[in-house]
């Protein structure tokens, strides 16, 4: 468990203190996927280089299994930092050494690693990201999703609880960015190692994570479940991320609803309900009639979800609501 | 032909020849192993560097300015009672190797420093969230990762000893540089003065394509 307390970091220019990270409570449970999203200069990075010291806080405490970090002496931050794997956006891959031995040379630096648990753990973990046959490669001859592999691997070489990924898919087309999300989900699933992942993209965070914070401007502007944040946004910045993420133009959506006629409701169905044939029930009943004005039936992580915004016009809209909600679709009545 | 090279000894042409090697190679090695860790303590203690430290850069920063900004033909000079000091002699070929490793120390120090500056800080930042110490980091990311700029900065070295190590001939340092000085320039033998030039400019080709073949074989990227 990850546990920011007041947690804050400031940097001096000039003399004065430009603030990064305003003073942030947060908790990050073992084994979850926790995604931080946020625009390029909101603090994300920031917090998640406070998480293994690379960039030590202003104030505050950061307890990791009951221990507080900011305390250790530098022995004890090395040691530490071998149990806390990260992966980059630029893979940050030594270019002089080969596959093989960058994947071993976290190894070689714990110094606790005998010769042939090098190896062994090595060709393990090349198995593991599928890149056996380019062992002895060096990293400018690999495409970006293999290098981000290679990332992976050595980042797992030490057996970290504790994985951190840098915008790990920020460089990468979007075919490698699900190749290489399937493999982090993999990982924490089978290894049960925390995630802390941050990216500017919402669709990142909707594929692999359980929850997530959402950071502006140096604050954590809400955190919580992915279904929550993503489906019923409430801070302005949520907002646009799960606009962008869906791109939806939001004069366009204006635009539409006020064309509609009736009244405007969202619906937002999650998990089994999604499949079920429920519109056309709810209408027959009911006597409504419904036009479809934007929709979208997608997957959070593993949970189906679809979100449909409908005008209704004519017959009993309260028995309508009644019958949706008894069925558990999340109204919101938008006019 | 004969009339036209009536003035070279062939004989003296190759031992000078020899003496020149000599000097460059034993100036080339002294100047890597001095000038080597200076270049790292620089990039070190620089400034948002893994030790920043402003005093003990400003300091070597200084020492090193100081010894490259004195022209070398003063250099030779002003080192000759520190050279008799070291080694007994400020002439000869051993008269030589202490001003040109004092020339070529500094200016070696100076490219290493810039070719760590080039490694990628995001290499640096991987490796010490790996938990490795600072000298893990020099040895096991930095150095090997700027192996090949340090490569083409040997090469330079060598190039600008050559160069150093011709006009040593003026203190009575021996080699191509004293021979084209003593008989091409003051005897007005023009003959020697050209064979010498020559062998210049081929011994600093050879070493630049052994630099650059050295270069690409240790390039990565």
């Amino acid at each position: 468990m990850i546990v920011f307390d007041q947690v804050q970091k400031s940097y001096q220019v000039g003399g004065r203190a430009i603030p990064a990270l305003h003073p942030t409570d947060m908790t990050i449970e073992t084994g979850e996927v926790f995604g931080i999203v946020g625009h390029s200069g909101a603090g994300k990075s920031t917090l998640v280089r406070l998480i293994n010291l690379l960039e030590p806080p202003t104030g505050g405490r950061i307890l990791i299994d009951d221990e507080n970090i900011t305390d250790y002496d530098a022995a004890e931050l090395r040691a530490f930092r071998r149990k806390v794997g990260m992966i980059f956006q630029h893979f940050n891959l030594l270019s002089s050494k080969t596959v093989a031995d960058n994947i071993a040379f976290p190894m070689k630096l714990a110094g606790i690693y005998s010769k042939a648990e090098i190896r062994d753990r090595v060709e393990e973990l090349l198995a593991r990201v599928s890149l056996t046959d380019h062992a002895n490669k060096y990293p400018s001859q690999l495409s970006g999703g293999q290098k981000q592999r290679v990332g992976i691997a050595r980042a797992l070489a030490c057996r970290p609880t504790i994985l951190l990924c840098d915008e790990a898919t920020s460089a990468l087309d979007p075919q490698t960015t699900q190749s290489v999300l399937k493999l982090l989900a993999d990982i924490n699933r089978e290894l049960g190692l925390t995630i802390v992942l941050i990216t500017h993209e919402m669709d990142v965070v909707r594929r692999v994570c359980d929850r997530v914070a959402v950071m502006d401007a140096g604050e954590v502007v809400e955190m919580g479940p992915v279904s929550e944040v993503f489906l019923h946004p409430k801070h302005p910045t949520t907002r646009d991320f799960v606009f962008e993420s869906e791109s939806i133009d939001r004069d366009e959506l204006q635009e539409d609803l006020s064309k509609a006629s009736g009244r405007i409701l969202r619906l937002t169905f999650k998990g089994e309900s999604t499949y079920k044939p429920l519109l056309g029930s709810v209408a027959r009943e009911s006597g409504v009639d419904f036009s479809i004005l934007s929709g979208r039936i997608d997957h959070i992580k593993d949970t189906p979800y679809g979100q449909l915004t409908l005008s209704l016009v004519g017959g009993d809209l309260e028995v309508a609501m009644q019958a949706l909600k008894a069925a558990d679709v999340h109204v919101e009545v938008l006019r | 032909m004969e009339d036209l090279l009536s003035n070279v000894d062939w004989t003296e042409i190759g031992w000078a020849s020899w003496d020149t090697l000599v000097m460059v190679g034993m100036s080339l090695l002294f100047s890597v192993l001095i000038g080597l860790p200076i270049g790292v303590l620089l990039f070190l203690f620089g400034k948002r560097q893994l030790l920043e430290q402003p005093v003990a850069y400003a300091v070597l920063s200084f020492v090193v300015n100081v010894l490259r900004s004195v022209p070398f033909i003063i250099l030779l000079i002003v080192m000759i009672p520190f050279t008799v000091m070291l080694i007994g002699t400020s002439l000869g070929v051993a008269g030589a190797i202490p001003p040109l490793v004092a020339g070529g120390a500094p200016f070696f120090a100076r490219l290493v420093e810039t070719s760590l500056r080039e490694v990628d800080r995001g290499i640096i930042e991987a490796t010490q969230a790996m938990g490795a110490s600072v000298k893990q980091i020099i040895f096991g990311a930095l150095l090997p990762e700027a192996l090949p700029g340090i490569i083409a900065g040997i090469t330079v070295t060598a190039i600008t000893l050559v160069s150093y190590a011709a006009m040593s001939g003026v203190i009575g340092g021996g080699g191509l540089g004293d021979l084209a000085i003593r008989f091409g320039y003051q005897r007005f033998q023009t003959d020697v003065m050209v064979i010498t030039v020559a062998l210049l400019v081929i011994f600093v080709q050879v070493l630049q394509m052994v630099g650059d073949r050295l270069v690409l074989y240790f390039s990565r990227k």
